[in-house]
C-alpha cells in the first residue's frame, strides 16, 4: 500500500505541475489580441479607479506615460481570490457554497505545505534542533488538513445539491460536472476518514516520501484516499477546474489590460507583428487569399472593388 | 409562454420558432406601462418573410439569411459554418480575439452569475433562449467537437450537440439577440465573455459566410466605404448640411458660428456621427458653439468617412473595423492635427480610441480621444458663462455602454450634469454597471421586418425600467423631463422607444444628448436652446 501511496504521490505532483505549466504555455503563446478591456479598471489612478474610470477621463492623457496602480490589482485579486467577491456581488446564493469550497482547498493547499516542510524538517534533522518545528508544523498540518476536508466536503456537497436541484444550474450541468464533484467529494472522505483510524500521520507520510520509507504503515481508507487525492490533483489542469490559471489571463491580459499602444513605444512593434499574419476567410468582402496580410486587407476598400 | 427549451431543442428540424413571447411572460414594467394588456400587440413576420428566409428562432428574424433550397445547399452552408468555426480559433485568422475567446470557451463553469446581469434574459421574462450562456454552450460544444476533435470522453466532459443547418441557422439569428454590452462579463467570477462570444460567432458568419444583417453591412460599413457615410452622405452634401445647421444655430444662438473644414495643422479633428447632422442637427451645431466659444483650433474633414465616425464593423467584422479606424486616422493624417476627438458616439469611442488602438502604427498612431473630457475642461474653464437654472427641469443620464463601462469615461459628464442641471438625478445602477439602451451592437439601426417588436418589448425593456424610475417623482405630463443620452445609437434607440411608448406625448418625457443642456445653460446664448418639441 505505502508504495502506490508514495507512486501516487510523486504521479499526481508531476502530473499537476506538468499540467498547469502547459496549460499557461497554451495559453501565454496566444498571439497578442485587440484591446477589449473592461470597467472598473483596479490599477488605475484611485481617484478614477473606485468609479470605473480611465485615463480617458482626463484631457490630453497622451503627453504623459501611463501609470499602473499594481496595489489596487493585488488589492482585486485578494478579495477575488480569498472571498470570492464576484459572486458576492453578482451571484450571492451561490457565494456560500463556492467559498466553502474554495476556502477549503486553500487550507488543504497550506497543509499539503506544511507537511512538506514538517516532512523536509523532520527528514533533515530527525532528532535534531528542527524536530520541535517539525512537530509543530505536523500539528498545523494536521488540523488544517482536516479543517480544509471539512470545508471541502461541506462545500462540495452543497454545490452538488445545487447543480442538481437548480433549473438554471442543471440545464447546464454535464455529467463530468458532477464526477468532478463526486470526486472531491470521494477523495476527501477518505482523507478525513483516515485521519480518524490508526494510521501515520500525514507529516510522516510526507516525510516517508521524501525518504521513500517503504516500512511505514498507512491505514487503507487513509492510503486510497492518498492516492484518490493525487490522481485528482493530476486531473485538474486538463479540465475547466484549472481556472485558477485561465483567471490570470482573463483578468490581466484582458479585462484590466489597457496597456496603451504609444507611438514609438513596446507595443508597436507587437502590432506590426501581427499585422502580418496572412487570414484566408472566405467571404469575398474580405478579400483574403492567403498571401495578403492583415495590414493589405485593412487597406482594401471592397466597396471601391464592388464599384470597378 | 413557451416551454422550456434545450440546447438540443436549436437542431430542430420542424422550422418552427423555438420561443414564442406575449406581454405577460416580460418583466414587468413600472407605470404609466404597468399593464401589459394595454402594451402594443406584436406584429407578426409576413408569411412571404417566414416562406423566404431562416426565422424558427423566436418570434422576429433580423438578418434575413434566405432558406436553402435543397438538402445539398444545406450540407454546403454547414461545411462553410465549419471552415469558418476552425478559422476561429486559428492564430493568423483570429490573432485579434483569441486569447479571450479561447479563455471563454475552456473555463465557462456554467454557474449562471452572467445571466443575473444580462438585461435582455431579465426583460424577456427569463426565457432560456436568451441566457447568456444558451448561445455560449452551443458555441463551446461545437468547439470541443469540431476544433478540439473531442471524442466520447470530450462528450462525456463537455456536453454534446447535433450539428445541422437548422442549427446554424438559428445561430446566425441568436448572435443578433444580444447588446454586446458585456455587462454579463463583467460579473463573471472567472472572466468568460458571453458578449465576445456574439461578437465572434457574427464575425464567423460575415467574415467567412458573408452573411450580416443588410443595415449593418451593405447600408452600415460598406455604404461609408463608398460614400463616406452610412447615411449616404457625399462630401457635398455633408458640407451643405453643416453650412445649414452653423446658419441655423447662429440664428437660434445670436452667435455667430462657422464649422472649419479641412485646417491644417489643427489642435483637434472632431469626427461626428454623421446620423447627428442628418437627424439631430442641433447636436453638431451645439458642438461647433461650443468649440467657437472656447478659442479651440478645430476642424472637420471632408475626406471618405472622415465626417462620419461611425464603425460599425466593431459589431461584426474585423477587417471592416480595421479599414474605417484606418479612414478615420488617414484624415487626420492629411491634415496634420494634433488629436482626433470623437463626437456624441458610443461605439465609435470604442472603436476608434480602444479597439483600433491595437492597429495603428507609426504616423497612423495619432491619439484619439472621447469629447467628454475636452468639453468638461471648456465648461470649468471659465470661458463660457452658465445659468444653471435655464436647466432647472428633471435630467437624467443615459450611459451608453461604450464609453462607460468599455472604455472607462465615467465622470466628465456627470461633472458637466452635475453643475449645469439642478435637478439631475442618476438611473440606478448607473456608470460601469449601467443598463445598455437595447440599441447597442447594431440594433438601434436595425429595423427590418417586425424586428423593432423585440427591440422594444425585451432589449430596450430593462433601460425603459431605469428612466420610468429615475422621473418616478414627476412621471405627470405637467413636468418636462430631459432623458440625457450622449451616443447618437442610443439616441436612436430611445427616441423609437419613447414614441413606441407614447412617453412624450403622455408623459413629456423628452430625450437629447449633453452639448444641447450645456448650450441650453449659456448666458450668452438666447434663452431656450431645447425646444421641447418632438424629434
Amino acid at each position: 500500500m505505502i508504495i502506490a501511496v508514495y507512486l501516487s504521490m510523486y504521479a499526481g505532483l508531476l502530473l499537476f505541475v506538468g499540467g498547469c505549466i502547459w496549460r499557461i504555455r497554451e495559453y501565454a503563446r496566444l498571439p497578442f489580441h485587440l484591446r477589449w478591456e473592461l470597467y472598473p479598471v483596479p490599477h488605475e489612478e484611485p481617484s478614477r479607479a473606485k468609479h470605473g474610470g480611465s485615463y480617458f477621463e482626463s484631457g490630453d492623457w497622451w503627453l504623459s506615460s501611463q501609470t499602473m496602480h499594481s496595489r489596487g490589482d493585488w488589492m482585486a485579486m485578494f478579495r477575488e481570490i480569498f472571498l470570492l467577491r464576484g459572486l458576492w456581488e453578482f451571484n450571492r446564493s451561490l457565494w456560500l457554497p463556492s467559498f466553502l469550497f474554495h476556502f477549503g482547498l486553500y487550507l488543504a493547499i497550506a497543509a499539503l505545505g506544511c507537511g512538506l516542510l514538517a516532512g523536509s524538517a523532520g527528514a533533515a534533522f530527525a532528532g535534531g534542533a528542527l524536530a520541535p518545528l517539525a512537530i509543530l508544523l505536523g500539528a498545523v498540518c494536521r488540523w488544517t488538513g482536516m479543517a480544509g476536508a471539512g470545508l471541502v466536503l461541506l462545500g462540495a456537497a452543497l454545490l452538488l445539491e445545487e447543480r442538481l436541484a437548480n433549473p438554471a444550474l442543471r440545464n447546464y450541468t454535464k455529467i463530468g460536472d458532477i464526477f468532478n464533484l463526486i470526486f472531491f467529494l470521494a477523495a476527501f472522505i477518505l482523507l478525513g476518514t483516515g485521519f480518524f483510524v490508526q494510521t501515520a500521520p500525514v507529516d510522516a507520510v510526507f516525510r516517508g516520501a521524501l525518504r521513500f520509507d517503504r516500512s511505514l504503515h498507512v491505514a487503507p481508507v487513509a492510503g486510497m484516499g492518498v492516492v484518490l487525492a493525487s490522481a485528482l490533483a493530476a486531473y485538474i489542469p486538463f479540465t475547466h477546474m484549472s481556472h485558477f490559471i485561465a483567471k490570470y489571463f482573463t483578468w490581466h491580459s484582458v479585462r484590466w489590460d489597457d496597456r496603451r499602444n504609444a507611438r514609438d513605444g513596446a507595443l508597436e512593434s507587437e502590432v506590426a507583428a501581427s499585422l502580418r499574419k496572412r487570414p484566408t476567410w472566405a467571404a469575398a468582402h474580405i478579400g483574403a487569399d492567403g498571401q495578403r496580410s492583415w495590414a493589405e486587407i485593412a487597406a482594401i476598400n471592397p466597396a471601391e472593388e464592388v464599384r470597378k | 409562454m413557451s416551454q422550456p427549451i434545450s440546447l438540443q431543442d436549436l437542431s430542430e428540424t420542424d422550422r418552427q420558432p423555438l420561443v414564442h413571447l406575449e406581454n405577460e411572460d416580460l418583466m414587468p414594467l413600472p407605470d404609466p406601462l404597468g399593464s401589459p394588456a394595454e402594451d402594443h400587440a406584436w406584429t407578426p413576420l409576413s408569411a412571404q418573410c417566414v416562406e423566404r428566409f431562416e426565422c424558427a428562432l423566436d418570434d422576429t428574424c433580423a438578418v434575413n439569411v434566405p432558406r436553402p433550397k435543397t438538402p445539398e445547399q444545406e450540407k454546403e452552408l454547414v461545411a462553410r459554418f465549419l471552415s469558418g468555426l476552425d478559422k476561429l480559433f486559428d492564430k493568423e485568422n483570429n490573432w485579434t480575439f483569441l486569447q479571450p475567446l479561447l479563455l471563454t470557451m475552456e473555463h465557462c463553469t456554467g454557474c449562471q452569475t452572467c445571466a443575473k446581469s444580462c438585461h435582455i434574459f431579465e426583460a424577456s421574462g427569463f426565457n432560456e433562449l436568451y441566457r447568456p450562456t444558451y448561445r455560449s454552450e452551443v458555441l463551446r460544444r461545437l468547439y470541443f467537437r469540431y476544433v478540439k476533435h473531442g471524442g466520447l470522453l470530450s462528450a462525456w466532459q463537455h456536453g454534446s450537440i447535433h450539428l445541422n443547418w437548422p442549427l446554424v441557422a438559428r445561430l446566425i439569428e441568436l448572435s443578433y439577440r444580444c447588446n454586446l454590452c458585456r455587462r454579463c462579463a463583467q460579473s463573471c467570477p472567472i472572466g468568460c465573455d458571453n458578449g465576445l462570444v456574439a461578437h465572434e460567432l457574427r464575425k464567423l458568419f460575415s467574415q467567412e459566410m458573408g452573411i450580416a444583417p443588410r443595415e449593418i453591412h451593405e447600408q452600415g460599413s460598406m455604404l461609408q466605404l463608398k460614400a463616406g457615410s452610412s447615411t449616404g452622405m457625399t462630401t457635398e452634401i455633408v458640407k451643405d448640411n453643416v453650412a445649414f445647421i452653423d446658419e441655423d444655430i447662429s440664428e437660434r444662438t445670436g452667435i455667430e458660428v462657422r464649422t472649419p473644414w479641412d485646417v491644417k495643422g489643427a489642435d483637434v479633428l472632431l469626427i461626428h456621427n454623421a446620423g447627428e447632422i442628418m437627424a439631430w442637427p442641433e447636436n453638431p451645431g451645439a458642438f461647433a458653439l461650443i468649440l467657437t466659444l472656447a478659442g479651440v483650433n478645430w476642424t472637420m474633414s471632408s475626406e471618405l468617412a472622415g465626417y462620419d465616425s461611425i464603425n460599425y464593423g466593431l459589431w461584426y467584422d474585423d477587417a471592416q473595423m480595421a479599414r474605417m479606424a484606418l479612414k478615420h486616422v488617414e484624415a487626420a493624417r492629411k491634415l496634420g492635427v494634433k488629436q482626433i476627438v470623437v463626437g456624441e458616439c458610443g461605439h465609435a469611442h470604442k472603436a476608434l480610441c480602444v479597439t483600433a488602438d491595437r492597429l495603428l502604427t507609426g504616423d497612423l498612431n495619432i491619439p484619439r480621444t472621447s469629447w467628454l473630457p475636452l468639453v468638461r475642461d471648456i465648461v470649468f474653464s471659465g470661458k463660457i458663462k452658465f445659468d444653471p437654472s435655464r436647466n432647472d427641469f428633471p435630467v437624467t443620464l443615459h450611459d451608453p455602454c461604450n464609453m462607460v463601462r468599455l472604455m472607462g469615461v465615467v465622470e466628465p459628464q456627470r461633472e458637466i450634469v452635475r453643475a449645469l442641471c439642478p435637478q439631475f438625478r442618476e438611473m440606478e445602477p448607473h456608470g460601469v454597471e449601467n443598463y445598455c439602451c437595447g440599441g447597442g451592437s447594431g440594433f438601434a439601426i436595425m429595423s427590418g421586418n417586425n424586428f423593432p417588436d423585440w427591440r422594444f418589448h425585451v432589449a430596450g425593456r430593462k433601460k425603459m425600467e431605469q428612466v420610468l424610475q429615475a422621473f418616478a417623482d414627476c412621471i405627470g405630463p405637467e413636468t418636462p423631463k430631459y432623458l440625457c443620452a450622449p451616443c447618437s445609437n442610443c439616441k436612436g434607440q430611445l427616441r423609437d422607444m419613447l414614441a413606441y411608448y407614447d412617453l412624450w406625448e403622455k408623459n413629456r418625457i423628452l430625450y437629447g444628448g449633453l452639448v444641447e443642456l450645456i448650450v441650453n445653460a449659456m448666458t450668452e446664448v438666447k434663452p431656450g436652446f431645447i425646444e421641447w418639441e418632438w424629434r
